[in-house]
């Protein structure tokens, strides 16, 4: 799994670097690079030729044109919390660390913006915000770590996103520099800007369109109070139906989320969150706004669960308790971190009423795949996020691990969902691209890529993947069954 | 691909093969606004009807040439509706024209993404591009991040990159309850007013201020309308006055949308002080989007504009041979030629309508 290609070194592009960058924001033994040879998805690595750790826009500015000169790719990187390989290094290429580009410029009360760089953390942006009752909404669960200018590459999205949008919705404007080292700025704190809304073509493009510096977001004002309602359900496709009639009934929850039995199962020892380890599925449903509206709200959603057959109601009386109930959902990664040596989270996107059917099908590639697969849903929007357990030391079991999540992926597609609501495609989901868009959307894709970046260096090969790679994947397919697993029994 | 969706991608094939320039165009409710059309008129009308609408999914998918009037019929009968509100501007509207044009209404107001423009509820589209591919960007579902998310694009894109063919949007539910609260006051105190309220947890969802007078609308739950009226005070209008107002401000059948004066969109920071112009003001979106009825050469508008870190566009009236919009800076306006080359590169599609050299 290590360094799947040499290290292409390339002495001139190095010696440029020095000149450019002082001796400590630049990386190029294997020692030092090797802590960026991946993201979040650990399954793929790979070293850079260099890391470079820029400490201003000028040098950002000449890293670029330096690697656009030579024709190096040049990869973006944040926190490095990213789950499908967005970050993964280039072999050939330079790791663009933002990590140093860590100032929030200004938090605008009057105007409810905050302009930071990307290095600020998602979390920072709303603790410098509490002090004016202001908050940013999206909250991607490793909000404590991920950085801004990694979830402007992603949209990421949280468990809010129902309500109060992704990524997408809540940022205003992105100054930044394309692969060239041309200054461009997109959006604006006018509620548009002239001519197409590139901007929306950024938010989302994992690093491939144009380089972040600055990233301005929307703030909004934090409801006087939340509460959370906690209802348990017998069957894990009464809980799906229960999502269903409560966005039937009018609702739109701040947040609504499902955790399966194996979910719950695994993270109450870890959060003592009081989750009802008998119940099937459980549903997690916040209200917020004032308190008069969260009270009737509240009676309303209880009783549309009450209707929709949930067996126990609890609704959070404290601030204290309400976090509790979420604790157990937001550790639910570091849960699965305990339970197993290791796990491979997917996240497929499906329509809300599949979501029972889903799981159902889920529960049968554990048996097929010989492993367990516990369920964290955001079921407001219908985005999985199944949590496969396996062994990383045990390449048998690896490969089992990519089959399984591979095979979700193309599940939700096949319900007419898509292969990632909020993680993004990075490297880890070309293949099940191929499936989700025929070629001609895929061609388009590279079309918007080469406007943006005609020389193609800004963190090539992610994304999009090639015709080659389609008709392997698709043979692979034909051939073997479900993807690339030919030796597994099938029924 | 549909018989129709055929005759259409034969259409684009010939008129890129002879670069002849078609001009996108169905009920024609918004001719006056952007560059001028030109080109032949390519009507999507007979690809027409709701391919999906499931209430519980709150997602509508529906081809571009329906009338927009049949969407929000639609929605209605299921308590649930557009959330960006948009105008018709005309009985003929349709919903690929007025996604092309990617105009909102005054739910634009609200200060959360509770509603908002409309490319934050556009989810998906079909696209007939300038080679005659029909492209499936986006999907149905809330969150969706595979691929670049080309179907925002197209939203406002004013047909440039191609024929809209189908999108899919996110609805809402409607409202439990709506109140509007009038106010009588200066500019500059309606503009403090509206940015002290913004930042507070209202359930705001317009606002109008013109000629001394601020209107607010508020939309949600019965008991966050209630509390929220108590909190604002000022004086609640019948509500059947109020939504013939809010319809009116929609549509600018107002007195003050009437005559011949170039009428010019100013979009702004909310904070943004008065644009204090010669001509009349209104404002909108809580201090976002004001309207200027004015003959000030257009320099001096934009420049106003710029100033104040927005931009400004000829939005009725006037001289359009200069262009409506804001010029753009060199290196974006190099990434929207390179768009365009690759999406439309014989250049039929709406030619100048958003760019005056594209």
């Amino acid at each position: 799994m290590d360094d799947s290609a040499v290290i292409e070194s390339r002495p001139e592009v190095i010696d440029g670097l020095r000149r450019l960058l002082p001796a400590r924001a630049l990386l190029v033994a294997a020692e030092d690079t090797r802590p960026y040879e991946c993201d979040g998805l650990t399954l793929i690595r790979q070293r850079p030729m260099a890391v470079a750790l820029p400490e201003t826009e000028a040098q950002v500015v000449a890293i670029l044109k330096l690697c656009h000169a030579h024709q190096v790719p040049v990869v973006p990187r944040g926190a490095g919390t990213g789950l499908a390989g967005s970050a993964l290094p280039h072999a050939g290429g330079v790791l663009l660390s933002l990590a140093k580009f860590n100032r929030i410029l200004g938090v605008d009360r009057r105007g409810r913006t905050a302009t930071v760089q990307p290095g600020v953390r998602n979390l920072a942006i709303s603790e410098a915000a509490a002090p004016f009752g202001l908050y940013y909404a999206p909250d991607p669960s490793s909000q404590i770590a991920c950085t801004i200018g990694g979830n402007v590459a992603e949209n990421s999205g949280g468990v809010h996103c129902l309500k109060y949008g992704l990524t997408l919705h809540n940022v205003l404007r992105v100054r930044g520099y394309t692969s060239a080292g041309e200054p461009v700025e997109f959006g604006s704190l006018a509620p548009d800007a002239a001519g197409l809304d590139l901007l929306a073509l950024v938010i989302g493009s994992e690093g491939m369109l144009a380089l972040t510096t600055e990233v301005t977001v929307r703030l909004v004002p934090r409801p006087t109070v939340a509460r959370c309602l906690m209802a348990s359900f017998a069957d894990v496709g009464d809980a799906g139906d229960a999502v269903a009639a409560l966005i039937a009934a009018g609702i739109i929850p701040a947040g609504l989320e499902m955790m399966d039995q194996a979910a719950t199962r695994l993270v109450e020892p870890f959060a003592k969150a009081g989750y009802d380890l008998e119940a099937a599925a459980v549903l997690l449903c916040e209200s917020d706004g004032t308190v008069d509206e969260v009270e009737a709200e509240i009676a309303h959603m209880s009783q549309v669960l009450r209707d929709a057959r949930a067996t126990r109601l609890q609704v959070s009386t404290s601030e204290a308790e309400r976090l509790t109930f979420w604790a157990g959902r937001k550790n639910a990664f570091p849960a699965a971190g305990r339970a197993a040596p290791a796990y491979y989270c997917t996240d497929g996107t499906i329509p809300r009423k599949h979501i029972g059917q889903m799981l159902k099908s889920i529960q049968a590639m554990e048996q097929r795949f010989g492993l367990a697969c516990p369920n964290v849903f955001h079921a407001g929007d219908g985005n999985l996020h199944p949590l496969v357990l396996f062994d990383d030391s045990d390449p048998d079991s690896v490969a089992r691990a990519e089959a399984f999540g591979a095979e979700i992926l193309e599940e939700s597609v096949r319900l007419g969902g898509t292969v990632t609501g909020e993680h993004g495609v990075g490297v880890e989901k070309l293949n099940q691209m191929c499936s989700q868009f025929d070629r001609a959307t895929l061609d388009a894709f590279l079309g918007v890529k080469r406007a943006f970046d005609p020389a193609g260096t800004l963190n090539p090969g992610k994304v999009i993947p090639s015709l080659h790679r389609c008709a392997e994947y698709g043979r692979q397919r034909v051939t073997g069954g479900a993807v690339s697993f030919p030796d597994l029994p099938r029924f | 691909m549909h018989d129709i969706l055929r005759t259409f991608a034969e259409r684009v094939q010939a008129a890129a093969a002879a670069r002849t320039p078609l001009c996108l165009r169905a009920g024609g409710t918004k001719d006056f606004y952007g560059n001028t059309p030109r080109g032949e008129i390519l009507d999507p009308r007979v690809w027409s009807g709701i391919e999906d609408y499931e209430p519980s999914e709150l997602v509508m998918t529906v081809r571009a040439g329906t009338p927009l009037a049949e969407v929000e019929a639609t929605l209605a009968a299921q308590d649930q509706m557009l959330a960006f509100e948009p105008p018709h501007f005309g009985a003929g509207a349709t919903l690929g024209g007025c996604v092309a044009a990617g105009i909102a209404g005054p739910r634009r107001a609200s200060s959360g993404y509770t509603y908002g423009s409309l490319r934050d509820f556009v989810l998906g589209t079909r696209l007939l591009d300038g080679h005659g591919r029909l492209l499936r960007c986006g999907g149905t579902v809330m969150k969706n991040v595979a691929g670049y998310d080309v179907s925002r694009v197209l939203a406002g894109s004013l047909g440039v990159l191609g024929l809209i063919v189908d999108v899919s949007i996110k609805v809402l539910p409607r409202p439990r309850a709506e109140a509007t609260l009038q106010f009588e006051c200066d500019e500059p105190t309606a503009l403090d007013r509206l940015n002290d309220w913004g930042g507070e947890p209202l359930p705001l969802s317009a606002s109008a201020w013109q000629d001394g007078c601020l209107r607010l609308r508020l939309s949600g739950s019965e008991a966050g309308v209630r509390s929220a009226v108590l909190r604002l005070g000022g004086e609640r209008l019948p509500e059947a006055v109020a939504q013939a107002y809010w319809q009116d401000v929609r549509e600018q059948s107002l007195p003050f949308f009437a005559g011949n004066t170039p009428l010019w969109r100013i979009a702004v920071p909310s904070t943004a002080e008065p644009l204090a112009l010669e001509g009349a003001m209104q404002v909108e979106w809580g201090g976002g989007q004001r309207w200027l009825r004015s003959d000030l050469p257009a320099a001096d508008i934009r420049a106003r504009a710029q100033a104040l870190g927005g931009h400004a566009t000829l939005f009725r009236g006037g001289d359009r041979g200069q262009g409506v919009f804001t010029p753009l800076s060199p290196a974006l306006h190099a990434i929207h030629q390179r768009l365009k080359a690759e999406f439309d590169p014989a250049g039929v599609f709406n030619p100048g309508r958003l760019i005056r050299d594209l």
